[in-house]
C-alpha cells in the first residue's frame, strides 16, 4: 500500500494526475470526434455520390486500420505536416507539437469515425413522417433540425455513443507510446522504477474499470433523461 | 511521395502480415473455446458461477487490451513461483503472452455474443426437440449450438475485425507484426505517410476479405 502513498514516497498522486489526464484526453478526443461526425454525417446522408464516397472512405479506412498505426502516423507525421504548413507561411524553425494535442487528435479521428456511423444510423431510423410533419408545420431548416430531428436522434444515439465513449476511453491507453503521461504511461514509469509491474499494471486495470463503471452510470442517467416521453 | 520506399517496404510488410494473421487465427481459435465455455457458464442458474462468468467478461471488456498484455507479459514474470513451473516456458515468450492476452480478451467478447445468441433461441425449438424424444445433450450440441452460431455470425465478424486490429498491440511487446515492422520502417526512414498507406492498405485488404467471408457464410447458413 505504501507504493500508492501520496507525496514523494509513493505513486498515489502521480497516478491520480495521470487518471485526470486520461479523462481529459478522452473528453477532448470525444469532442473532436463529434466535430468530425458533424462534418461527415451529412456527407454520408447526402445524395451526392462524390460526397458519399469521401465520407465512406473516412469511416472505412479508420475503422479498418489499427488504432496504433493511426497514432504512429500522427506521432511521426504530425510534426512534419505542421512544419510543412508553417513553411508555406515562411516559418522554418523546428516546431514540436504537444503530445496531448497529437494524441487527442489521433484518438478523436478514430472516435469520429464511430460517432459518424452512430449518428447516421440514428438519423436514418427516424420516421419519415417526422420530417414531413416538420415541413407541414412550416419550420425552417434550423428549426426542423434542432427542434425535431436532433432530440430524437440523441435519444436513439446515446446507447451507441456510450459504446463509442468506452472505445475512446480504452484507446487513450495507446497514446502512452507517444510519451503522454496518462494512466498507462505512469504505470509504466512506476513499474520500471519499483520493479513491481504486476501491481502497477493491475492497479491501472482497476483505474480503467473504475472509469468505465462511473461513466456508464452517468450515461445511463442521460439515457433516462432523453427517453422522457417514451 | 516516395514510391520507391513504398515498393521496397511492401515485401517486408507482407511478411509481417503473415505473423499478424498467425496471431489472429491462433488467438481466435483459443478465444472461441473460452467464449463458448463462459457463455455456457453465464446460462447456468447457479448465481456464483453466473457472477464469475459475468465478472470475467466485465473486467476484460472494461480494461484496455494494452493493460492486459502488459499484466501478462511484464506482470506474471514477477511471480517467483511461476518461474519455476512448466508454465514459464510459455510465459517467457512474448509471442505466447500476446496470444494469451488476445485469446482472453476475444473470449470475453465472444462469450457475450454467444450468450445473447443462446438467449434469442426460441424456447419452441428446444421444446420441439424434447417432444421428439431427443436427449438434452443432443439438443444442446445439435440444435442450440448451430442456431447460436448462425445468430452470432454478424457480431462475431465484427469481433474478428476488432481482434485483427487488436493484434497490432503485439508490437508493444517486441513482436514484429505488421504494425511493428511499419513502426520500425517509419522510425528509420521518417516517411510515416508512405508506410501508413502500404501497411494500412494491407490491413484494409484483410478487413475486406474477412468481411466478405462472413457475408458469404451468413448467406450460406441463412434460414430461408
Amino acid at each position: 500500500m505504501e507504493l500508492l502513498a501520496f507525496g514523494d514516497t509513493g505513486w498515489g498522486d502521480e497516478l491520480f494526475y495521470a487518471t485526470l489526464m486520461t479523462i481529459a484526453v478522452s473528453i477532448t478526443a470525444m469532442f473532436i470526434g463529434f466535430l468530425f461526425a458533424l462534418i461527415f454525417t451529412p456527407l454520408k446522408l447526402s445524395k451526392n455520390k462524390f460526397l458519399n464516397f469521401i465520407a465512406n472512405s473516412y469511416t472505412t479506412i479508420i475503422r479498418g486500420v489499427p488504432e496504433l498505426l493511426v497514432i504512429y502516423l500522427f506521432f511521426f507525421g504530425g510534426t512534419g505536416a505542421v512544419m510543412f504548413v508553417a513553411s508555406i507561411f515562411g516559418y522554418n524553425e523546428y516546431i514540436e507539437i504537444n503530445a496531448f494535442i497529437t494524441g487527442a487528435f489521433a484518438i478523436g479521428i478514430i472516435s469520429g469515425a464511430y460517432s459518424t456511423e452512430v449518428f447516421r444510423g440514428a438519423i436514418q431510423s427516424i420516421d419519415k413522417g417526422q420530417f414531413e410533419a416538420a415541413n407541414v408545420l412550416g419550420l425552417n431548416k434550423f428549426g426542423k433540425f434542432f427542434k425535431i430531428i436532433l432530440p430524437q436522434t440523441l435519444r436513439l444515439a446515446i446507447p451507441n455513443l456510450s459504446n463509442v465513449w468506452q472505445i475512446t476511453l480504452k484507446d487513450t491507453s495507446l497514446i502512452s507510446v507517444t510519451g503522454l503521461v496518462e494512466i498507462m504511461r505512469q504505470s509504466y514509469i512506476a513499474a520500471g522504477s519499483t520493479r513491481d509491474p504486476l501491481f502497477f499494471y493491475s492497479f491501472a486495470a482497476v483505474l480503467y474499470l473504475l472509469l468505465t463503471f462511473v461513466s456508464m452510470k452517468l450515461i445511463n442517467r442521460l439515457e433516462v433523461k432523453y427517453s422522457r416521453g417514451y | 511521395m516516395d514510391l520507391e520506399l513504398m515498393i521496397n517496404s511492401l515485401p517486408k510488410l507482407l511478411n509481417a502480415a503473415v505473423i499478424t494473421l498467425k496471431l489472429l487465427s491462433v488467438s481466435l481459435i483459443i478465444g472461441l473455446f473460452i467464449g463458448l465455455f463462459f457463455a455456457i457458464l453465464r446460462l447456468n442458474k447457479n448465481i456464483f458461477i453466473n457472477r464469475f462468468a459475468y465478472g470475467y467478461s466485465y473486467v476484460f471488456r472494461g480494461t484496455p487490451l494494452l493493460v492486459q498484455i502488459f499484466i501478462i507479459y511484464f506482470g506474471l514474470g514477477q511471480i517467483e513461483y511461476l518461474r519455476s513451473t512448466v508454465l514459464w516456458v510459455i510465459l517467457k515468450e512474448p509471442y505466447w503472452c500476446a496470444i494469451i492476452a488476445f485469446a482472453l480478451n476475444t473470449g470475453a467478447y465472444t462469450s457475450e455474443i454467444l450468450r445473447s445468441a443462446f438467449q434469442t433461441i426460441k424456447p419452441g425449438i428446444v421444446e420441439a426437440g424434447k417432444s421428439l424424444g431427443i436427449s438434452n445433450k443432443v439438443i444442446f450440441y445439435k440444435i442450440q449450438i448451430p442456431i447460436a452460431i448462425r445468430q452470432s455470425l454478424p457480431a462475431y465478424g465484427n469481433e474478428i475485425i476488432l481482434m485483427m486490429k487488436g493484434t497490432s498491440l503485439a508490437s508493444t511487446v517486441t513482436i514484429m507484426d505488421l504494425t511493428g515492422v511499419a513502426k520500425y520502417i517509419i522510425s528509420t526512414t521518417f516517411k510515416p505517410i508512405e508506410v501508413f498507406i502500404v501497411a494500412g492498405g494491407i490491413y484494409l485488404f484483410m478487413t475486406f476479405i474477412i468481411h466478405n467471408v462472413i457475408k458469404f457464410l451468413e448467406k450460406k447458413y441463412s434460414f430461408n
